[in-house]
């Protein structure tokens, strides 16, 4: 056994997820079934073993909340763009492929933050440059400089809005230092 | 039953019926998008994400519906389910479009990435035919 | 007024349902294809769900998360395995 041992504390927000889905998928919260679903998701993160998600030691609930409600808003501003898109613009509509530098080189935070980007209608990740930390973004309607710039500050700021979410101590010190500069 | 449970259980009705009713319409663009955007990677825009938006509407209408608790929790991780794999599909199949060329370079207003690919496909002796 | 909205959605999904098939069958590329089959199993899902709100019941829960698991897996497959076949680079 060559593989790092994975501390308890690391792996309890996997474990409390996989219990949180195991009683949703039997719609019973008793204590019992969510004992054994306990069980069984100890048992799972032990047999299917994957490597831990390094996370960054902080979670600010306050701000995930804020987040979520700013995120639902954008889907639902951005789903209408697209069918407005479709039906009037149609087959004549400009995109481009635009390359965003992140901050953060954390796995963790780059996945989030391409998922996020990735929700929002308008906006997809075609490639990711892992080394760099840089994801290539296809935006559609991004028409010209103007737009691409929009669109890559509107990555960033999902990104800073992520750090301040759950990034580590570092990364926020540096983001508090680039606004407040 | 007093008339403020009736009423409140039309209004419950009626948002539930306006989310349905919204929710297919999120489909009906989908398809839109389909049928009109000129490329993959755009017909790729319309096509999987107002799905997101169509099927948090519809899970919200067969919760309001239900009138119970306990099934929230199941349409929040099945919502969950597809918010976590959409866009892992969507990157995926959009990745396999940009690498097998299935862009129209006229409508594109810039493409950073073109030369990062050129950059690498010719480090690795790699080309196209 | 149930009856009303199960008509109109009705009347939508099958629409975009007609529309995701067209697309299957003139796509250009085999991507376009499995992206409108993706946008199928969607329309399929939509219409569970407004069965489960209209008769209220929840039969097709599990029934919902297994299709989304299966468009999920096959448009990554396709996607992974996917080349360029065309003649021409800009068919599409």
């Amino acid at each position: 056994m060559t593989r790092k041992r994975i501390s308890l504390r690391q792996e309890l927000p996997l474990l409390v997820w996989l219990v949180i889905v195991w009683g949703a998928l039997w719609q019973d919260f008793s204590a019992g079934n969510l004992l054994f679903g306990a069980l069984i998701a100890v048992a799972v993160a032990r047999l299917f073993y994957l490597p831990p998600v390094e996370l960054g030691g902080r979670f600010n609930v306050l701000r995930a909340v804020r987040f979520a409600a700013v995120f639902l808003a954008k889907v639902v501003a951005a789903s209408f763009q697209v069918l407005y898109l479709a039906v009037v613009r149609g087959p004549r509509v400009i995109s481009a492929v635009v390359a965003v530098p992140l901050r953060s080189h954390s796995d963790l935070l780059v996945t989030a933050t391409g998922h996020v980007i990735s929700l929002i209608p308008g906006s997809l990740v075609v490639e990711v440059d892992r080394s760099t930390s840089t994801l290539y973004i296809h935006g559609i309607n991004v028409r010209d400089a103007e737009d691409a710039a929009k669109l890559r500050k509107e990555v960033r700021d999902t990104e800073a809005g992520l750090i301040r979410i759950m990034g580590t101590k570092a990364e926020l010190s540096a983001l508090e230092q680039e606004v407040g500069a | 039953m007093s008339p403020e449970t009736i009423s409140a259980d039309a209004v419950i009705d009626a948002v539930s019926a306006v989310f349905m009713v919204v929710g297919a319409l999120m489909s009906l663009g989908a398809a839109i998008g389909l049928l009109r955007f000129p490329d993959l990677m755009t017909r790729m825009h319309a096509a999987t994400k107002p799905q997101v938006l169509g099927l948090f509407l519809l899970l919200c209408a067969v919760g309001l519906q239900m009138r119970t608790w306990w099934v929230w929790p199941v349409l929040v991780v099945a919502w969950i389910f597809q918010l976590l794999t959409v866009p892992v599909s969507a990157h995926m199949v959009g990745r396999a479009g940009y690498r097998t060329k299935h862009l129209h370079p006229e409508l594109l207003s810039a493409d950073e990435l073109e030369a990062v690919v050129q950059q690498a496909a010719g480090e690795r002796g790699f080309t196209d035919e | 007024m149930m009856q009303l909205v199960l008509t109109v959605t009705a009347v939508v999904l099958t629409l975009a349902a007609a529309g995701a098939i067209i697309r299957i069958a003139r796509g250009p590329s085999l991507l376009d294809r499995v992206l409108a089959a993706d946008v199928l199993l969607a329309i399929l899902g939509a219409a569970l769900c407004i069965d489960m709100a209209v008769n209220r019941h929840l039969n097709n829960l599990m029934l919902l998360v297994a299709i989304s698991l299966i468009g999920f897996v096959g448009s990554v497959t396709v996607a992974r395995f996917v080349a360029d076949r065309r003649r021409q680079p800009n068919e599409s």
